[in-house]
């Protein structure tokens, strides 16, 4: 037996308006705040070069040509040579982002298979004993 | 070509006409346009590889910098399975749920709301964020070019990212869109920009141009530093995958999808494996990790003056139509959501005048601005990554459910790939891989786009989903899915 089609309620302009606002407040919360204060991509260490030179840089002859084509002095590449990444992590911080993203994947699994049933219902019929539903 | 497509792959322009029949399909499917097939395997070629070309141009260096220069070799190659996996599968998907809205519909097909919302989400993001990447180019570009000219200083780059989203907004809100052929034949003089960058660098004689003794090195960061560039591994095909979503297009989906996509994706990696060579020979290893403009500077290094300017223009073209593709892309997925009421309602609008879904395209003109004006080119690819990272992984799961709610043989299929489940557990193992990727170096911006999700997720269960039709959440005719 098909179920009953639901009937959403209809929005508010006032109420789109505000969702619409708040997708935007969201992305600039956890997208761009972290970006602006610099909490985002900082796995990095640099290494000072004192009176630097192509040699101190660890650059070859040909290194040092090719960087001195782009337009860079042994004082300007010091900061993009001495720049690394910081590959060090532990594993209270990898297992807690493990799990953020497998509860994100199990959540949206679990209730979208919910609402799924919903759709189905509606679409094909409840063949389920009423208790199942 | 009669087109009802609203979420299409980056590129891939939709008529006028489109987006004022759109809603009439989820209203009712039995007044449904069908798509002209017209398309075979060499236009799905060419559509994939036009969509992915700009990768070779900018972004994938950031690989070299995650892990040196064979690092990233390593991870293009490695990246590459994952996406024949990612080919392969959707494929399968595609050929089959030929709906409107493409993966969006899919998973509104197969897994259920809340997950389409979220594929939703995540084509938004990518293209928002690929559309922010690609103005950050175009300034940087034109300020380095300029520079070159000798009047440095007098322009401000960030002037130039914001004209290229203001300029590209106003075309689509217009609806003035280049066309797909006109895309083409740009994507076509950035891809001879490269084949000519080859040529010019003499690959066949080592040490003349290319200094790959001198300048090739090791592995700085170990083998772990494969894995970390992983990340930008993906950005060699980043999107290759939109080439199915032309499956109501095709003449023989079965044949041209998988044929098409499979030859885009040995050009991309023939490309890819090029660009690298070309550049790795160019430019220390320390400056190309973390050069905006790679491709530009491999030209600059050349002393070729001709040369130069060709891949200015290259760049230029390969970015601009993008960035196009991608305001276009973008704003049609977040109209969908807002037709399917996922989103307000008040975004599912189309233009009186122009037919173009003009809220969605202006939405969007402030939040891209902000991102391309102050954060850093790495940031922003790697948001787009993320996205599409979800995605896949999403993908690999959906196969699973696709081929258990309609096993092989209870409805017609287009495309049946093999070795099912391979495919699927390979991508999720090396969509694993990829997080773990990730989280070297840029952990905090993976929590961070986890979180907008999940907050996002919550926002739909607990406000959003009460707005939405159920039934209308399903268009396909099909039988009834097995286990409900």
């Amino acid at each position: 037996m098909k179920k009953i089609p639901y009937e959403p309620p209809t929005q508010s302009v006032a109420g789109q308006i505000f969702d619409a606002f708040l997708m935007l407040i969201l992305v600039f919360i956890t997208l761009y705040l972290p970006l602006l204060f610099k909490l985002a991509g900082g796995g990095t260490t640099t290494t000072d070069f004192p009176n630097p030179s192509w040699e101190t840089l660890g650059q070859n002859a040909t290194m040092a040509a090719q960087w001195e084509k782009l337009g860079f002095s042994p004082e300007k590449a010091a900061s993009i040579v001495g720049t690394r990444f910081d590959y060090s992590f532990n594993g209270t911080a990898l297992a807690f982002t493990a799990l953020i993203i497998i509860g994100y994947f199990v959540f949206l699994f679990r209730y979208s298979d919910h609402e799924y049933r919903e759709v189905i219902a509606e679409r094909f019929g409840d063949d389920r004993p009423p208790e199942a539903r | 070509m009669q087109n009802v497509e609203v979420a299409s792959p980056p590129g891939r322009q939709v008529p006028k006409a489109a987006l004022s029949e759109a809603p009439l399909v989820a209203a009712a499917p039995a007044r449904k346009i069908a798509l002209l097939r017209v398309l075979g395997p060499g236009h799905v070629w060419a559509l994939g590889v036009g969509i992915v070309l700009v990768g070779e141009f900018m972004g994938w260096n950031f690989a070299v910098g995650k892990g040196g220069p064979v690092a990233a070799l390593t991870a293009c190659w490695l990246a590459g399975i994952l996406y024949t996996c990612v080919a392969m599968i959707d494929s399968e998907i595609t050929s089959t749920v030929a709906a409107a809205g493409g993966q969006y519909a899919q998973a509104k097909h197969i897994i259920g709301p809340l997950a389409a919302f979220n594929v939703g989400l995540y084509l938004v993001m990518a293209y928002t964020m690929l559309e922010v990447s690609n103005a950050i180019v175009t300034g940087d570009l034109i300020e380095a070019f300029l520079t070159n000219l000798g009047i440095a200083g007098t322009v401000d780059k960030r002037a130039f990212m914001v004209l290229t989203i203001v300029a590209l907004a106003f075309l689509n809100y217009r609806g003035v869109l280049a066309s797909l052929t006109m895309n083409l034949l740009i994507t076509a003089a950035a891809f001879a920009a490269i084949v000519v960058l080859f040529v010019a660098t003499q690959p066949w004689a080592p040490g003349a141009v290319l200094q790959h003794d001198a300048l090739l090195v090791g592995l700085p960061y170990g083998s772990l530093g494969i894995l970390a560039a992983m990340h930008f591994g993906l950005w060699f095909y980043l999107g290759i995958e939109g080439t199915t979503q032309a499956a109501e297009e095709v003449r023989s989906p079965a044949r041209a999808l998988p044929l098409g996509t499979m030859t885009g994706m040995m050009t991309l990696l023939i490309a890819a494996t090029a660009t690298w060579y070309v550049c790795s020979g160019l430019m220390p290893w320390e400056y190309l990790g973390q050069a905006v403009t790679p491709l530009y500077d491999a030209a600059r290094l050349t002393g070729n003056r001709w040369l130069e300017v060709f891949l200015f223009l290259g760049t230029l073209f390969a970015t601009v139509a993008s960035a196009n593709g991608c305001i276009n892309d973008a704003s049609r997925a977040w109209f969908a959501m807002g037709r399917d009421r996922y989103m307000p309602a008040w975004f599912g609008a189309v233009h009186p005048v122009y037919h173009t879904p003009y809220r969605a395209i202006v939405f969007f003109v402030p939040v891209a601005i902000m991102f391309a004006v102050s954060t850093p080119l790495d940031q922003t690819i790697t948001f787009s990554i993320l996205s599409g990272l979800l995605g896949y992984t999403l993908m690999a799961l959906s196969i699973v459910l696709f081929r258990r709610k309609w096993p092989l043989g209870t409805i017609q299929r287009g495309y049946v790939h093999p070795l099912h489940p391979l495919p699927c557990l390979l991508l999720l193992l090396l969509c694993s891989v990829t997080y773990l990727a990730v989280f070297l170096g840029y952990g905090t911006q993976l929590v961070a786009m986890m979180t907008f999700y999940i907050i996002a997720s919550a926002w739909f269960v607990l406000h959003r989903y009460k707005y939405v039709r159920r039934g209308d959440q399903f268009t396909m005719h099909w039988p009834k899915p097995r286990g409900y």
